[in-house]
């Protein structure tokens, strides 16, 4: 395969400085929870359901709890007592925190060592429920069998939940690999997650467990008649990022859009809360083998891709240490990268080929996710189809693992069921065409690529080197990524994060991070 | 018929020759390919107007569903003369020229808050516009000294942008929808200026609205002072802003 010049010195000090960046972010996440953190803990140990005003039982249980001040105890500690003073279910314990009479502040009765042997068999059934969400899934897969790399991934977003499951059999049949029912924008900043079925949602369909589950349907029954695996993708990111992450597993879905730091970034999200939340959301992924796809593309769509491309390279190093943090393997880590510098830019796509190439190489175990142009793509649908033809070509010469297909009507609406054929026939084409065309050549030793994508390991090094210096938070201060400022204490959430207290309890997290 | 009306301009779709009306339709129809299915887009096109309509691409896109291309000759026309679309008609004003007029007619920075409000969590609009990179060269109003100009982001509520403006003592209040599903950008950016009219200061800031989908037209019907569509770069409505609140003959300078 045709390779750029990487100096293998200079990527190990990249994964070091990460590393140090991650280890101090990572001080702060062990001795701090948040409401989103222990309402996924309340949900894995079984408690289900939303009361007569749509709110889950897990807010109204853990808000109870937080307001009273309890919450650096965990809230598996209130549970595990409430197991011990009769509860004969879990969620008649959970229901006993949300509403029952008496708030239990804790004091005497039970230790919570006493509370832990309590919830001991009910911790087994949390992990057990994780893996046979992983087994069935897996097991199926290698029943159908996936298609090959590239992957080709393609979003749905219609609102309404059943014309997605509808979207989601056409898109299979067309083609496609990966489907993606986008989130109702509203959905990142909901501090709780909606329940059942949905059919209104502006910009995409809400995420809720039911939903995962009649998309899933909708991907297996697909998946019988294509003959060809269909992975099933959501997101895990907003206020209740670690929450999807604990439905997608039980769910069986295959991928997540999971980020250390987008929240942050592009929701306006604390930090404090993105990285307490994360972290929680990446120790059940990586118990359930799902994949995560990162969101540094975005940062092109917002800065310019050319200049801050070093950017994108430093933040998947950074997002790599964090998930190794959390258990997340490398096979597990869809790092994510775009084509988006301006299309009428001269050798914009050797720049965009060099850059590709450079993230192949450096991340050469991780399943890379690479993304389609979005940001100078206009409503000349006919010049964006062209587009997205080089898109495929710089992703099939530098065998990207998974490509998010361009749509020629991306400036315009969210994809028709036309848009994601046409687009599945294009790189089909493309593909196939060009299937060995990186096995073929050779780039120039020291011609453009190999010269930019030089550049672009020296930048990222060095904004490394920086941000190392003086830690993420003062650096995502400063712009440091997608030229986007945020403080540590501003942004939404921040009021539901806790400092841990000395006997802080929670045994699932404890299993998951196999202790 | 007035003297001063333009003739009439009657225009068809031109393709090939003068006149021909050629366009071109695609869609999709709920029929796995055949010759009915064939025959039913070439309806489906002649209910559309088109004449002699050739199905150019029939293919099945989906289990039971059709791809169609089709062309054919409009039999429809317009008369461009009748038109009159409601446009921002500003002088588009140097840099230069923006500060100055600023400092002297105005004599104060001139404050524009901005949001992309609602759901809407997408910020590219209002970025290029009001951020110090601005956009495709042409560099935002952070980037002017005359110029205090607040990025609220993006998911900001009506009340809180409101607030922020009134707080800050806004001249101008830019907001930015991109996602425009069954109109909720509309309903929306309405419910805003419906909020400053029931807090009374209407008349003491300028509203301005932006998106893909927005045009002047749209905003003044919407209750906004003026609408920003897809393409519009941050000297524009600078100029605009300068336009309403520092007018005046462009003064040379040597």
């Amino acid at each position: 395969m045709a390779t750029v010049p990487m100096d293998e010195e200079k990527v190990a000090r990249c994964r070091e400085l990460a590393a140090a960046v991650a280890d101090d972010v990572q001080s702060y996440i062990d001795t701090h929870t948040s409401v989103g953190v222990e309402r996924t803990t309340l949900r894995a140990y079984g408690a289900f359901g939303v009361d007569d005003q749509g709110i889950p039982l897990v807010n109204a249980a853990v808000d109870r709890y937080h307001a009273a001040g309890l919450l650096p105890r965990g809230i598996a500690h209130f549970l595990g007592r409430a197991v011990l003073s009769g509860a004969d279910t879990i969620q008649d314990a959970a229901e006993r925190l949300a509403y029952g009479h008496d708030l239990d502040r804790g004091e005497g009765g039970p230790t919570p060592a006493e509370a832990r042997a309590a919830l001991a068999p009910h911790t087994q059934a949390a992990l057990d429920r994780i893996d046979r969400g992983r087994d069935d899934r897996e097991a199926f897969k290698r029943s159908v069998g996936p298609g090959p790399t590239p992957l080709k991934y393609v979003i749905v977003a219609t609102g309404n939940i059943y014309d997605d499951a509808l979207q989601a059999k056409a898109a299979a049949f067309a083609g496609a690999d990966v489907v993606a029912v986008i989130r109702a924008t509203a959905q990142s900043l909901l501090d709780y997650v909606p329940y059942g079925p949905t059919t209104e949602g502006y910009g995409g369909t809400f995420a809720t467990q039911e939903n995962f589950r009649i998309i899933r349907t909708a991907t297996r029954e697909a998946a019988e008649e294509q003959k060809r695996y269909i992975h099933q993708t959501n997101y895990s990111s907003g206020l209740c990022m670690s929450e999807i992450a604990w439905m997608a597993a039980v769910e069986g879905l295959d991928m997540l859009l999971n980020d250390a730091m987008y929240g942050i970034l592009f929701r306006d999200i604390n930090m404090c809360r993105n990285f307490v939340d994360q972290y929680i959301s990446r120790r059940i992924i990586a118990r359930a083998g799902i994949v995560i796809n990162t969101g540094e593309d975005n940062y092109l769509t917002t800065a310019d891709a050319v200049e801050k491309a070093h950017t994108v390279l430093a933040s998947q190093f950074i997002n790599e240490a964090f998930a190794l943090r959390a258990g997340v393997k490398e096979e597990q880590m869809g790092l994510g990268h775009a084509y988006e510098i301006d299309p009428w830019r001269e050798d914009s796509f050797l720049t965009e080929l060099a850059q590709a190439q450079l993230v192949r190489q450096i991340f050469s175990r991780h399943p890379i996710k690479w993304m389609p142009p979005t940001k100078h793509k206009t409503g000349d649908i006919f010049q964006s189809h062209v587009h997205d033809a080089m898109f495929n070509l710089v992703g099939v010469t530098t065998n990207q693992s998974i490509e998010l297909l361009g749509m020629f009507s991306e400036a315009i609406h969210n994809p028709m069921l036309m848009d994601r054929y046409l687009s599945l026939k294009a790189t089909r084409y493309v593909y196939t065409a060009c299937k060995h065309l990186g096995d073929e050549i050779e780039f120039k030793a020291d011609g453009i690529v190999a010269r930019r994508a030089r550049q672009v390991l020296d930048e990222a090094l060095a904004q490394l080197e920086e941000v190392a210096d003086a830690g993420i938070w003062d650096s995502i201060g400063k712009g440091a990524f997608a030229d986007v400022k945020r403080t540590r204490t501003g942004g939404k959430g921040f009021s539901g994060v806790a400092e841990r207290a000395p006997d802080y309890l929670n045994p699932l997290l404890d299993a998951l991070e196999g202790r | 018929m007035k003297p001063t009306q333009p003739p009439s301009k009657i225009l068809r779709a031109y393709g090939d020759r003068h006149g021909d009306g050629m366009v071109q339709l695609s869609f999709v129809l709920e029929l796995p390919p055949s010759p009915r299915a064939r025959e039913a887009a070439k309806r489906f096109a002649e209910a559309h107007g088109l004449r002699e309509p050739l199905v150019a691409a029939m293919e099945e896109c989906a289990e039971g569903y059709s791809f169609f291309v089709v062309y054919g000759h409009s039999e429809h026309s317009v008369d461009a003369a009748t038109i009159d679309v409601p446009e921002v008609r500003v002088e588009p004003l140097g840099r230069e020229e923006i500060e100055h007029r600023i400092k002297a007619r105005l004599g104060r920075k001139l404050v524009v808050v901005g949001a992309c409000t609602g759901s809407d969590a997408h910020t590219v609009g209002i970025d290029a516009i009001l951020n110090y990179k601005g956009i495709a060269g042409d560099k935002g109003l952070e980037s002017y000294k005359g110029f205090d100009a607040h990025n609220l982001g993006a998911q900001v509520q009506n009340a809180e942008l409101a607030e922020r403006a009134r707080a800050l003592r806004a001249d101008a209040i830019l907001v930015s929808q991109i996602i425009t599903q069954r109109n909720c950008h509309k309903e929306n950016a309405r419910a805003l200026v419906e909020l400053i009219e029931s807090q009374g200061w209407r008349g003491e800031v300028i509203l301005l609205l932006g998106g893909p989908r927005i045009d002047h037209e749209l905003a003044l019907e919407l209750g906004f002072d003026a609408g920003f569509g897809p393409g519009t770069k941050p000297a524009e409505v600078a100029s605009y802003l300068i336009d309403r609140l520092a007018p005046g003959a462009v003064v040379k300078h040597a």
